[in-house]
């Protein structure tokens, strides 16, 4: 995702701190995870996997339908919070915060 | 009350309170004209951004669209939302830390060059235009329908309100207007589909209506039901679609990437105070418009079911009065083609192209058209557009449901076209004049001319809905094509590559521009005959191109930038600073 290097510099060299880089893999850490659910559950099981999800179902709903449908908006929102929650924590944890 | 009444009253009474806000909290500054001065609560702009983003296309259009394509209409669902994922992870917070004014502030800094702006404002402009042309007349065709009156005088009309609170408000009138937008039309469009869901499953809720059985005793699911139906008439099942999967994974991909790098869009995300409260408003927004979104399939479905049940096999003497009343509007046809005065609604066309009515009247009574004969038994032309206007009345619901659901088409449509008009008119003002032509203008200056811009904006606006060239309804995916395949890659690598520098990020958008561009052009405008998928590159439509240019800009992009010479220092600096929050800061003034 990035072509980042990770070694820390001089900050007046347009390097990045060591805390600063630190704080960016750990974004870069969450951000991967988090768009990798985001890519199977709407490109996974709404469309690739959608005729073998199809066989099962979940009410009245064939389940690669209602991943595509439904499910994946639903997915989408949750993904959204756990990111702001997450990212609340990192910036805390790097002392970041400003609260 | 008669139901014309009560639509006055709805159309009058929402206007006012639009218009009541807009002169409350009009702009004073260029700072509060572009962006609000910053300060608008997380929660309220996720408000503003589902107004500003939920156009007369997804109020009225797309629950149409998904009750006639089943499962192909999950294009729109998932794209249209999965593109707030990247928004909120990977542009929005980024942006925000930036903390200036518009997308081409931040391609012209981050890429060091004046040339880097411009191309990103004629993407812009591009982008907007064609979308606010499909906006005002979608206001015009809500009014003609609603009001009586003719769709020139609709799009008059909508313009002269779009005026009041786009002009003197700036992004701090329309935010606020975009709130009660949103209200109305979120509650125009819920009420109707918790009728229809209750009618048609028991269950009041559409959500869950969808995957409930169907309450005419028969125990069959909905959707078992509408597959059943559907193939008995000769089309696919409702469940399966008949897209080809690679079109469909193209299609959303390019819509969820178009979201991400649609102009009017990124730039709500410059009103909040901090790059947290970016985030957040992200989340608020997607949850705001998932509130829409995840109801309009079960409003299709429905639509769908009703659609059948009350028209197929009956006959057009006892048509039901929304028939002829939409029939009327040239929005519904019936072709007797075996003379039997029944209306048979199968698979295929009832007759070639849209319908050009005679004056002439059949046997049963029905308006007779002059086009071609088609293949096929099909003997009903329904226009996809009526769906969410006419389930009301499909489902003889009282005469106030159906006026609220005009005050919502109304609302969509003013609040989207509000807001591209500001994105055209801050680009004009601040980028081109202030950033490049003429930096010396003054404050007050440059707030005149972002006012005279949006005046102009309107006026072209309007023209474009009283006149819309042939091509509009052609080039919706431009739209989507476009900002998929220019300035999200150059936003993306802006943030997440420091090695990326001005030559690979121009060559990069030109090349994707001009490729997504050319394919389009070719096969919408061109030669519309060769428009089919044996022609297309990879089996990848037009509507989902946008994705392919996406690709090339990113190679492009990448290949350029490892030949020539990385940014300087202050541009990497630039790229920390945008990276890692150090306590929120002011949008800059310059």
């Amino acid at each position: 995702m990035s072509d980042e290097q990770s070694q820390a510099g001089d900050p007046q060299n347009g390097d990045t701190s060591a805390t600063e880089s630190a704080y960016w893999r750990a974004n870069i850490r969450l951000l991967s995870i988090l768009m990798s659910i985001w890519f199977i559950v709407s490109f996974g099981a709404g469309i690739l996997f959608r005729p073998f999800l199809d066989q099962f179902s979940l009410g009245g709903y064939p389940l690669g339908f209602w991943f595509a449908q439904q499910g994946s908006i639903y997915v989408f929102i949750a993904l959204i919070v756990i990111y702001v929650r997450k990212m609340r924590k990192i910036e805390h944890r790097f002392g970041l915060d400003d609260d | 009350m008669e139901t014309q009444s009560l639509i006055y009253l709805f159309v009058g009474a929402s206007f006012a309170l639009y218009i009541g806000i807009a002169i409350a909290s009009r702009a004073g500054s260029t700072s509060e004209f572009y962006v609000a001065d910053g300060h608008v609560n997380p929660v309220v702009n996720g408000m503003a951004t589902a107004a500003d983003w939920m156009s007369a296309a997804s109020f009225i259009s797309m629950a149409g669209l998904i009750a006639f394509l089943g499962y192909d209409g999950s294009v729109y669902l998932m794209g249209w939302t999965g593109g707030y994922v990247m928004l909120a992870l990977l542009l929005a917070p980024y942006l925000r830390q930036f903390g200036q004014y518009t997308v081409p502030d931040f391609i012209g800094a981050r890429y060091y060059s004046k040339a880097a702006r411009v191309v990103a404002v004629i993407c812009l402009i591009f982008i907007s235009f064609t979308y606010i042309a499909g906006q005002m007349r979608g206001v015009g065709i809500v009014f003609s329908r609603f009001l009586e009156v003719p769709v020139d005088l609709g799009v008059i009309i909508g313009m002269g309100i779009v005026f009041v609170y786009a002009v003197l408000g700036g992004m701090k009138g329309i935010t606020y207007t975009q709130v009660a937008q949103y209200c109305v039309l979120i509650f125009a469009y819920m009420v109707p589909a918790f009728f229809i869901s209750f009618l048609v499953t028991g269950n009041p809720v559409p959500q869950f209506g969808l995957g409930s059985t169907v309450a005419d005793g028969s125990g069959m699911y909905v959707l078992e039901k509408l597959d059943a139906t559907l193939t008995d008439l000769g089309f696919t099942a409702y469940t399966d679609g008949s897209k080809a999967m690679i079109d469909i994974f193209c299609i959303t991909a390019a819509l969820m990437v178009g979201t991400a790098g649609l102009p009017h869009v990124i730039v709500r995300f410059f009103t909040v105070p901090s790059a947290r409260d970016a985030r957040k408003s992200a989340g608020w927004a997607l949850v705001f418009i998932a509130l829409l979104y995840t109801t309009a399939p079960a409003v299709g479905a429905f639509a769908r079911i009703n659609f059948v049940d009350t028209v197929n096999e009956q006959s057009y003497a006892d048509a039901p009065e929304w028939f002829t009343n939409w029939e009327a509007n040239d929005l519904i046809a019936f072709n007797d083609r075996n003379g039997d005065g029944v209306m048979q609604y199968r698979s295929g066309d009832a007759f070639a192209g849209a319908p050009v009515f005679t004056e002439e009247r059949g046997a049963s009574g029905e308006r007779l058209v002059s086009n071609d004969a088609a293949e096929g038994e099909n003997e009903v032309y329904v226009d996809r557009d009526i769906m969410v206007l006419a389930n009301p009345e499909i489902a003889n619901l009282p005469g106030w449901v159906i006026a609220l659901v005009a005050a919502g088409g109304l609302a969509a449509a003013l609040s989207t076209a509000a807001g591209l008009l500001l994105v055209i008119s801050t680009s004009i003002s601040h980028d081109l004049l202030k950033q490049t032509f003429r930096p010396q203008i003054t404050e007050k200056g440059e707030l005149m001319a972002a006012r005279i811009a949006a005046t102009a904006a309107i006026l072209v606006a309007g023209y474009l809905g009283i006149y819309p060239p042939g091509f509009v309804a052609q080039v919706v995916a431009f739209a989507f094509g476009l900002a998929a395949a220019s300035l999200f890659p150059a936003i993306f690598m802006g943030i997440f590559s420091k090695r990326m520098n001005k030559e690979g990020a121009i060559a990069g958008m030109v090349t994707g521009l001009a490729f997504t561009f050319l394919y389009i052009a070719y096969f919408k405008l061109w030669n519309p005959d060769a428009n089919i998928s044996a022609n297309w590159l990879f089996g990848i439509s037009p509507e989902g191109i946008g994705i392919i240019g996406m690709v090339i800009n990113f190679a492009v992009a990448i290949a350029v930038s490892r030949m020539t010479a990385s940014p300087p220092i202050e541009i990497r600096k630039l790229v920390d600073s945008i990276r890692v929050p150090r306590g929120a800061s002011e949008p800059s003034d310059h």
